[in-house]
């Protein structure tokens, strides 16, 4: 299948100026200015199939906006290549930009003070949409972003929310086959943000989108993308499964045990002790969690065990989450 | 095309959205021509002409060059620079759709709507209350038309100069301020160019202002004969043409240059 995105070696740099300080810095500022190079993008390069969907994460000022932005073609590359849609979004910008389709969960592509309807207006002339096409393919992405009471209202009445259902289905009027989501579910609540990704989740089976996503919350993520490009400090550190990432980098189950009788760590370690096994007791509420690697086989045999000897009142398994393992990444670093 | 009229159409909704800040508009226009009228009445005293104007040319140029200041006069530059401090461009330049363009037809949308909302009645109603002037003749409205089109161009594609300058200077709020004021000045908005030093004038020949407000302006009130007036909307016309020429240059450097604010 052809590739919708290709990276090569892209980098990209900014002149980080610094202000001296005081008057006399100031003036001397006036005259020549300090500045670092801060590479914000560090000679990357992946590719993007056409249908992916990819989960672009990594830490505040990680540099995944500054990609997105070249990958548009808004940013030009210190160096590096970028084909998109088989094209260099700095050629061609008119047709290039036909062929994508961009929401900046930070910024509104609407126009402030008018109804969301004289913009959709505008954005269907602006993109040649035909009436027929426009008709059929936009009646259902409003049916289903439910934005229909919204259309005449100015897009500085709306809240966020409603605001970023419309974003949404802005971008899609031309129905491009790539779509560019930069924290497009940022400040909204749990019943938008799964309305969002059952959206989002829909065109992608329906028209074969591409969709490229950055955001903070790892569950849209979890829900969306089987696959994670994962940024630090300009460099990608991971591309690959999110399956892959939890069962590299998830550090094994915690099972939770509440015993209806009195039951030391002690008692816990003797009756294990013939497996891997690490115990802990949480004082407080008397939970005793077993730490063990994820092994369907050695778990089952673990609770077997327990529950041979000891009278349980609950068990509860738990998963290492992807929050925790990300967080671990961000803290210490693959390596 | 279809698009660069559609945003005519957004932007006269957008007007009609802010009707408040018009009829104050209205206001300070009307002021202006009033204190022009009267200053000019007491300059003239029992003359009958001055530069070959006499006051009736006077008056109906003073008002004039308001009402069509209100067509060709817009905020542009000061548009941009907001957008481009605010990292907006960035979504203006992921549509397929030349922004220079549609920043025109932004202004040109907003000049049609005070035409019709603005100009023409508050020309009628000014005309009761001093004594102007029309042509009766309908030449003179034919070049009128052609050069307070061309006035729009040359007004706009400065503003856009001034607006892409940001891209460089990035504070440019001081810029856009002293570029308004000689505008006001050089185009002869406040005084007519034939009433300047003649060094100023030979001057201001080569500059491209008196073709915002002085040529139209002149046209109306017949103080240019019909040859004149044809000679002046060609120099308007060069003008429109020869501008094109640094906004390009300008407008692909800083988009090679630019950095979008924020993320
Ligand atoms: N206009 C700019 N001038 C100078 N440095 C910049 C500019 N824009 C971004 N940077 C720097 O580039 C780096 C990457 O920024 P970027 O916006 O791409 O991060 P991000 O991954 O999107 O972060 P976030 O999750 O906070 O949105 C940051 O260190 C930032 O300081
Ligand atoms: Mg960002």
């Amino acid at each position: 299948m052809k590739d919708a995105i290709t990276v090569r070696n892209l980098k990209k740099e900014f002149k980080a100026y610094s202000s001296r300080s005081g008057l006399k810095g100031a003036f001397r500022d006036l005259l020549t200015r300090n500045y670092k190079i801060v590479p914000a993008v560090n000679n990357i390069s992946f590719q993007v199939k056409q249908g992916e969907m990819v989960g672009y994460i990594g830490e505040n000022g990680a540099g995944k906006s500054t990609t997105i932005k070249m990958l548009t073609g808004i940013l030009t590359p210190t160096s590096g290549e970028v084909i998109v849609n088989g094209m260099n979004p700095h050629k061609d910008r008119e047709k290039f930009v036909s062929t994508i389709g961009v929401v900046f969960g930070q910024r509104s592509q609407l126009w402030w003070d008018i109804a969301v309807q004289e913009s959709f207006r505008l954005l269907k002339k602006v993109y040649k949409v035909s009436d027929e096409q426009y008709d059929s393919h936009m009646a259902h992405v409003i049916r289903t972003l439910d934005i229909e009471p919204l259309l005449d209202k100015p897009v500085r009445k709306l809240s966020l929310g409603q605001r970023m259902r419309c974003e949404l289905a802005a971008a899609l009027i031309h129905n491009p086959p790539l779509l560019f989501l930069d924290e497009p579910t940022i400040g909204l609540d749990v019943l938008v943000k799964l309305k969002i990704r059952e959206f989002l989740k829909e065109i992608n089976e329906k028209y074969n989108t591409t969709i490229l996503l950055t955001t903070h919350d790892l569950s849209d993520i979890e829900a969306l993308c089987e696959r994670v490009v994962m940024l630090d400090e300009g460099k990608i550190i991971y591309d690959g499964a999110l399956k892959s990432l939890k069962e590299k980098w998830g550090e094994g189950k915690e099972i939770e045990f509440k015993f209806l009788e009195e039951v030391t760590l002690n008692d816990l370690n003797r009756i294990t002790a013939s497996s891997e096994v690490k115990w802990e007791k949480d004082e407080k509420e008397a939970i005793f969690t077993a730490f063990a690697e994820d092994n369907d086989e050695l778990i089952s045999l673990l609770i077997a065990k327990v529950v041979a000897d000891l009278k349980v009142k609950d068990i509860n398994i738990k998963e290492t989450s992807t929050e925790e393992i990300i967080r671990n990444i961000y803290d210490r670093g693959i390596s | 095309m279809d698009k660069y009229i559609e945003m005519i159409r957004i932007r006269f909704l957008m007007m009609l959205a802010y009707r408040t800040n018009y009829y104050t508009g209205i206001l300070i226009y009307s002021i202006n021509i009033g204190a022009y009228y009267f200053l000019w009445s007491a300059i003239y005293g029992e003359k009958d002409a001055i530069e070959g104007m006499s006051v009736i040319q006077m008056s109906t140029y003073v008002a004039v060059a308001w009402m069509a200041r209100a067509f060709y006069f817009n905020n542009i530059d000061r548009e941009m620079a907001a957008e481009i401090k605010e990292g907006k461009v960035a979504v203006e330049l992921i549509r397929p759709y030349n922004y220079l363009g549609m920043k025109t037809m932004q202004g040109l949308g907003e000049g049609i709507f005070r035409l019709f909302f603005f100009s023409v009645p508050g020309m009628f109603i000014v005309s009761f209350i001093f004594p102007l002037q029309f042509s009766a003749d309908w030449t003179t409205w034919i070049f009128f038309a052609i050069s307070i089109v061309l006035s729009f161009f040359i007004n706009t594609q400065i503003n856009l100069l001034t607006g892409i300058t940001t891209f460089f200077l990035f504070n440019n709020t001081g810029l856009i301020r002293a570029k308004r004021v000689v505008i006001d000045l050089f185009s002869g908005l406040l005084i007519p160019i034939s009433f300047f030093p003649v060094w100023a004038q030979d001057v201001l020949k080569f500059l491209p202002f008196q073709g915002i407000s002085y040529v139209p302006s002149m046209i109306f009130t017949k103080s240019f004969s019909d040859n004149e007036a044809i000679q002046a909307i060609i120099m308007q016309g060069i003008w429109v043409l020869l501008l094109i020429i640094p906004i390009q240059v300008l407008w692909v450097i800083a988009k090679k240059q630019l950095i979008i604010q924020g993320g």
